[in-house]
């Protein structure tokens, strides 16, 4: 790839992401038990329109898509930061413990204190900073290397999906509820929900913009970073506590769900390359129309019964991945 | 005055130990370490760079120990160009080099004037200018190699290391970076220490040679001076004669005879 190749890959594929949200969106408040065509929902969207549609597109699909859309964003935004601070690709809010970390805290709120769950997306933040500080506590030894936190996360989402499963068991009764948003999904979520996450989301992802230039020089290596007069562990620390947040901000209110972290940077950077000042914003856009358009099949294909968006990710994700790995050097 | 001085520095990592090693850099001068494989090259020059810490003893900048030194002020006095192992990004050699200005920018802040004539400057002393808007990888190791020193000029330090960056280069680029690490030396008075396995290149391009043996300073002194075959016997327990031919050492083994 030569300097203008690289150009043109990155002018590609922003503008094939935005086509991308422009149909992810379109399709998302268009398609369902009910088909809305374009002009009655520009009529909606004006405040016009007729009664049903009204309350389908602004009290049900609206709200779930803008979710949709921040929960994809703030896990590709987390996956792409992981990745690159910790130097490898298997760091995924999912795999390394940050999302089971949320998911505890969330499924301890919903069994034994289900009089509090407005506190969820709170206590989710809660669950998965905790789970991270763990990490690199696990991991310190003057200095937490990249491996090592890989490996104490890996060891830690094995630990806290363990607490998941015996929470379960021990309140089988109480369960009906939590399994639906275990596999991650966006079914039910409204307003309220938007209303819980979008400042948190928006001030997390504009925060992410800040890591780029530090990131860019971490892709260095960590001696080159010092030379160049970086406090790395700091930068580390602080880039892996903020991606642990962003994961929280999904987990609260969207459950598990995996592999968009991991994914869709990789494919971003397989397609245009390593540098933060594209990865980033590209696989925020990518996530986010990447979990729109799969909650948008997950509650049509299979009508009348919705599939979590979680599952359908992770049936096409692991696959995906697999194919990726084995086309192309990806470690 | 010496540009770096070590006092009484004791370092150990696994087996390996630096003991009570005591050293001076001459200012604006131009030094190579050298000795065999496991003597504490790079681990010295290391320690100059604050890459590793020292146990004990202390290093000086101009009289200041290096300790004292805050990060950011560190980095725009001495930078250092680390063994080229490393990944590189898929990035060009323009924006590798404007790496170089990290130190000197404030935050988050984009490159201003000044840093970019300090980048055209680099990349034209090391020849650059027509290379760089070449991603890194269609680079060969040489022209690499300038592009990472060019990185490190960029950073405008008074101190330059250099960890064995004639490895894996062929004879042409190795003389082509010493030349260039020659001219940088007498046109802006730089203080360079480098890590080299030439001895030959070492004894006829350097001021100044340390010679290391496990782990402390065996000599150091003016290459004419030192390089001797003795030393090659008890340094690198090898049997050879030197021979100076404009001033350029040759080292001739005696062969054994099988």
């Amino acid at each position: 790839m030569d300097v203008s190749e690289r150009k043109n890959r990155r002018i590609v594929v922003i503008i094939t992401l935005l086509v991308l949200l422009i149909v992810a969106i379109y399709t998302g408040l268009s398609l369902g038990a009910v088909t809305v065509n374009l002009s009655q929902i520009l009529q909606v969207l004006k405040g016009n329109g007729e009664e049903v549609y009204r309350t389908i597109i602004y009290n049900l699909r609206l709200p779930r898509i803008i979710i949709g859309l921040l929960v994809g964003a703030c896990l590709a935004a987390s996956g792409a930061l992981l990745q690159g601070v910790m130097k490898n690709p298997l760091a995924d809010p999912g795999i390394i413990g940050v999302s089971a970390g949320g998911g505890l805290a969330a499924i301890l709120t919903m069994v034994i204190f289900p009089a509090h769950s407005y506190l969820l997306p709170f206590l989710a933040f809660i669950g998965a900073f905790t789970a991270t500080i763990c990490i690199y506590l696990f991991a310190w030894d003057k200095g937490a290397s990249p491996v090592k936190i890989v490996l104490a996360g890996v060891a830690m989402n094995a630990l806290l999906g363990a607490m998941t499963n015996g929470v379960m068991v021990l309140y089988s009764d109480r369960i009906q509820s939590v399994i639906g948003w275990l596999s991650g999904g966006l079914n039910g979520r409204g307003w309220y929900h938007v209303e819980i996450i979008f400042p948190y989301a928006i001030v997390m992802l504009l925060l992410s913009f800040f890591t780029i230039k530090p990131m860019n020089i971490l892709i260095l290596g960590d001696d080159s970073a010092k030379l160049l007069g970086q406090n790395v562990e700091w930068i580390r620390l602080v880039i892996i506590l903020l991606a642990s947040f962003l994961a929280g901000i999904a987990v609260s209110v969207a459950g598990l769900i995996g592999f968009v972290g991991l994914v869709v940077p990789h494919m971003i950077r397989l397609l245009i390359g390593e540098d933060y000042r594209y990865l980033l914003p590209y696989s925020i856009v990518g996530g986010a129309v990447l979990v729109v358009l799969a909650d948008t099949v997950a509650r049509t294909a299979f009508d009348p019964i919705e599939l979590p968006v979680g599952i359908l990710l992770a049936a096409l994700g692991a696959p995906f991945f697999i194919i990726l790995l084995r086309k192309r050097r990806i470690v | 005055m010496g540009a770096l001085k070590i006092k009484n520095l004791t370092f150990s990592q696994g087996a390996f130990q630096i003991n009570q090693l005591s050293l001076a850099i001459e200012e604006g001068k131009m030094t190579a370490i050298v000795g065999p494989n496991g003597s504490g090259k790079s681990t010295l020059l290391k320690l100059f760079a604050r890459l590793y810490k020292a146990e004990e003893g202390e290093i000086l900048l101009k009289d200041i120990p290096i300790t004292q030194i805050g990060r950011k002020e560190f980095s725009q006095k001495i930078t250092m160009l680390l063994q080229s192992k490393e990944i590189f990004p898929n990035i060009t050699v323009e924006e590798l080099v404007s790496y170089g200005r990290t130190p000197h920018q404030k935050g988050l802040s984009r490159m201003n004037k000044e840093d970019r004539e300090i980048l055209e400057w680099a990349l034209h002393e090391c020849q650059l200018m027509s290379y760089k808007d070449r991603m890194l990888h269609t680079l060969s190791g040489g022209e690499l190699q300038r592009a990472r020193i060019a990185m490190a000029l960029a950073q405008k330090t008074e101190v330059l290391l250099l960890d064995e960056p004639t490895t894996y280069l062929d004879i042409t680029h190795v003389m082509e970076l010493m030349e260039l690490m020659k001219k940088i030396n007498q046109k802006y008075g730089m203080t360079i220490v480098m890590v080299l396995h030439e001895l030959s290149f070492a004894g006829a391009y350097c001021d100044n040679l340390v010679v290391m043996k496990k782990g402390s300073v065996y000599k150091a002194g003016n290459p004419q001076d030192i390089l001797t075959s003795k030393l090659l016997e008890e340094v690198y327990e090898i049997d050879a004669m030197i021979k100076y031919e404009n001033s350029f050492p040759m080292i001739i083994p005696n062969k054994k005879n099988w």
